[in-house]
């Protein structure tokens, strides 16, 4: 279980992501974090793994308090913890076995691996997980040389290859076309259900939402507005996530 | 009002032009213009003769052959008839007009018969034998020519004196001068040296870049004890990585004798490390640390892998050396790979000190660092208030111990309350003051110091010319092209670090996020995000320096540092301006070809 309590970045200059957040994540939950742009998502899914360090608060999970973690236990809990992002992150010039193997760094021993040494379970792993989202005959090329939804597959694979407990997903299909956001989505819903993975996901638009998640939270200005079904959005919750002039679209 | 403001501001620009006059007038005159100068006759004949001069380059030359072609001449004209011998039409022969005259006279010189193409003097021979140059000549296509020169004003004589035209031609095939062969062998000297050179500070540059990244830099932080505790592992490091090639050294005099023994310890020692690296270190990382035994144990095997690579390295060493040697002066044209060997072997033995300093260094750190960072997290606040204290107060101490030691080594003050107590008790203080300051499990920014550290130092060693660091190493290692390599490749390593990390600061974030959220540790992060993004920039830059260092080292034998500089400034220095011309040409055609090649290999890469 996740349980993010009182949480509160401000950045250097003093802007406010994230204001006074506290919500809890079941094991298995599909948890959709929605909202307009710069109202604190992706900030919120970075202060969990800590790429982002909390002003205040507190995120215990497993009863683990994350927050006050040293350097290397971080390494430890930030390895169960898989992420997948907007423009995908991958290395682009390097081949996109690599990239997902990449995704064992936190495992194997540091010494070899910076000779490019993996055992060769690894090999392996990642060969299964580039397989299980549709692309082993990618495996030797460049990653910049995939197409976009292809990239975003990589990404997913790098992420479960992993072994993760957790994932924290931002705005994964922002950068795609709404047929391959569907399919992205899908990997994310399989993953969540067959492996029993915990799923953050921030998204834009309201459809996934209903389609896709379990509970979702809104955040306005950092701050939360919303947790609950995402049934329960109806038309008065949504001016109050996305501002009095929003619209529904579809 | 108005108008008064626009007044101030026509005199404050009137000032302002004023003093931009002053400004320049005073460069003038600091700077010696003068132009008065430039217009003077004889310097103009000077310059016309150097340009000239430097319009021939002395490369191509041939052997020639010269024909005697003489005449007989009076001075003046005798009485009565000239008793006049009938040239030898066979051959070249000289026909004057007229075939007597007064001193001082002109006379015109035709010649007939000679090979088209010919040129030469043409001289009087008085009956002593010197010869006097009246003019020259060059022969036309049909072999003929014709001269119109003064006579030299002799005494009157009745004998018949001899008007001589020289013919030279030009034999055989052009060969290269002397001056070209030297320029030649110079200038693959000074190719050579701006490649070693751009090859060493490459090598060092790169990880210094890394140092010098703020993007890689300004989120490492470590609390007090971490930081104290690394600087001491260091410390202890070096020290026992320098002892352990000491002792090391000894086993390996002993065995120095026996090249059998030698060949035969080198495969044993790299064995045993190989083994005892193998057994210590596993390639899954566990989930639970392994016992107290086990990983004492791990520490022996680690230990003794060390040492058995120290071994190994200075065999190595020595084989080389003992194998360069044997070959030197046995290989014929490939004498050069003998020395090659014997010099790695050479260099292996200077360096494996500093190495295992260095990985004893790194790995000391690494442990105590780490183990800090444990030990801050066990302590409660008011023991690692106290633990801060002792270990701040004590690497401040040692610190700037080493500081006085330096100071001492520098002037020579020879007293040891001034370059040893005080200093190591100001650190003491400072130490402890500092560990007073901050909160006893505050995160330091350390990466942030390192950073700025590495970019004053890169700034300072790059502001240095590579021409005054010739000077330093010319007595170190005395006058020569090695002497221009060290030079070069330090001045290197500051720019193309700078260059190279401001590539490093360049490249996208998000890889980088996404590797460290999958919990890679720094150097993972490193070399699976950052190292892939900037190969091709820093190729790039590599070409460009190469081609920086080809351009200094034609210039850097100016200093002593050898190459083809040394030889220009020797030719210029004795007014051979035919041969600084082939120098000049020959740094003009490699600079230029560096530069074309280095464009077009850089476009390859980007």
């Amino acid at each position: 279980m996740l349980e993010v309590k009182n949480l509160t970045k401000i950045y250097e200059g003093g802007v406010k992501a994230l204001d006074n957040v506290s919500f809890t994540v079941e094991p298995g939950e599909f948890l959709a974090v929605i909202g307009l742009s710069g109202s604190g998502k992706s900030t919120l899914l970075r202060c969990i793994n800590r790429l982002v360090e909390p002003t205040e608060g507190q995120i215990l999970w497993d009863g683990v308090d994350v927050t006050a973690a040293n350097q290397s236990e971080m390494r430890l809990i930030r390895r169960k913890i898989g992420m997948v992002f907007q423009h995908f992150n991958l290395v682009s010039r390097s081949q996109v076995l690599t990239n997902v193997l990449a995704g064992r760094l936190g495992y194997v021993n540091p010494a070899l691996s910076i000779f490019n040494r993996f055992p060769k379970e690894d090999t392996e792993a990642a060969m299964r997980q580039l397989e299980r989202v549709g692309i082993q005959d990618q495996a030797y090329k460049r990653a910049d040389e995939l197409s976009g939804g292809q990239q975003q597959r990589v990404g997913i694979a790098r992420a479960m290859i992993q072994e993760p407990e957790m994932l924290l997903v931002d705005e994964p299909v922002a950068s795609l076309d709404p047929v391959l956001a569907h399919t992205i989505m899908q990997y994310l819903e399989t993953i969540n259900e067959e492996d029993g993975v915990m799923v953050l996901c921030s998204l834009h638009f309201l459809d996934l939402v209903h389609r896709y998640a379990d509970r979702a939270i809104a955040l306005n200005d950092g701050i939360m507005m919303f947790d609950g079904p995402p049934k329960a959005i109806d038309d008065e919750k949504f001016k109050e996530i996305y501002g009095k002039e929003a619209e529904r679209v579809g | 009002m108005k108008k008064k403001s626009s007044l101030t501001r026509s005199i404050l620009i009137g000032l302002a032009v004023a003093l931009v006059i002053i400004v320049y007038a005073y460069g003038f005159q600091v700077t010696k213009v003068n132009f008065e100068e430039t217009r003077s006759e004889k310097r103009l004949e000077q310059l016309t003769r150097i340009i000239r001069a430097l319009a021939h380059p002395e490369i191509i030359e041939y052997d020639q052959e010269e024909v005697f072609v003489e005449v007989p001449i009076y001075l003046p004209c005798p009485e009565g008839d000239i008793d006049y011998p009938e040239p030898d039409t066979s051959g070249p022969y000289l026909v004057l007009d007229p075939y007597c005259e007064n001193a001082g006279e002109f006379i015109v010189v035709r010649g007939e018969n000679f090979m088209p193409g010919n040129r030469g003097p043409i001289n009087f021979i008085p009956p002593s034998g010197a010869s006097l140059t009246m003019g020259s000549f060059e022969v036309d296509a049909d072999g003929k020519f014709e001269e119109r020169v003064q006579l030299p004003k002799r005494q009157p004589l009745e004998d018949a004196q001899i008007v001589r035209a020289i013919a030279r031609q030009n034999v055989g095939a052009p060969y290269f001068t002397s001056v070209a062969g030297a320029t030649f062998d110079k200038i693959i000297e000074t190719i050579f040296l701006a490649l070693l050179a751009t090859t060493f500070g490459t090598i060092i540059a790169i990880p210094m870049s890394f140092m010098a990244a703020r993007n890689l830099m300004s989120d490492v932080k470590s609390p007090l004890m971490s930081v104290s505790l690394m600087i001491l592992g260091w410390l202890i490091g070096m020290a026992l990585g320098f002892l352990a090639t000491r002792y090391v050294r000894l086993l390996n005099d002993l065995l120095a004798d026996n090249t059998l023994m030698m060949i035969g310890g080198l495969v044993l020692s790299v064995f045993v490390a190989l083994l005892a690296i193998r057994w210590a270190v596993s390639t899954e990382e566990e989930e639970e640390g392994p016992g107290l035994g086990l990983r004492a144990a791990r520490i022996m095997a680690m230990v003794i892998a060390a040492l058995g690579f120290i071994l190994a390295t200075y065999l190595l060493a020595d084989l080389l050396y003992l194998l360069g040697d044997y070959l030197t002066g046995k290989l014929g044209p490939f004498d050069f790979i003998g020395y090659f060997i014997e010099q790695t072997g050479a260099a292996l033995n200077i360096v494996t000190p500093l190495l295992a300093a260095l990985a004893g260094g790194a790995v000391f750190g690494g442990m105590l660092s780490q183990f800090g960072l444990v030990l801050s997290g066990l302590l409660s606040e008011g023991a690692a208030k106290v633990v801060n204290f002792l270990l701040a107060a004590i690497t401040g101490a040692i610190l700037l111990a080493i500081f006085g030691a330096l100071v001492e080594w520098l002037y020579q003050i020879g007293n040891p309350v001034e370059t040893f107590i005080i200093p190591a008790a100001i650190g003491f203080l400072l130490g402890g003051l500092l560990s007073l300051r901050v909160g006893p499990k505050d995160l330091l920014p350390i990466g942030s110091i390192i950073y700025t550290i590495m970019r004053t130092l890169l700034n300072a060693v790059r502001a240095i010319e590579p021409l005054i660091y010739v000077i330093i190493f010319v007595v170190w290692v005395g006058i020569g092209p090695f002497a221009g390599a060290l030079a070069l490749a330090l001045h290197t390593i500051a720019a193309l670090a700078k260059l190279y990390s401001e590539q490093v600061e360049s490249i996208s974030s998000g890889p980088l996020e996404a590797v460290t959220a999958t919990g890679a540790t720094r150097i993972q992060t490193i070399v699976y995000a950052v190292v892939p993004q900037i190969i091709p920039p820093y190729i790039s830059f590599t070409m460009y320096r190469w081609d920086i260092n080809v351009r200094m080292s034609t210039i850097i034998g100016f200093a002593g540092g050898g190459g083809i500089g040394f030889l220009l400034q020797q030719n210029i220095r004795l007014l051979d301006y035919r041969a600084a011309a082939v120098q000049m040409l020959a740094i003009a055609i490699v600079v230029a070809s560096m530069d074309y090649i280095s464009s077009a290999l850089r476009k390859r890469f980007v």
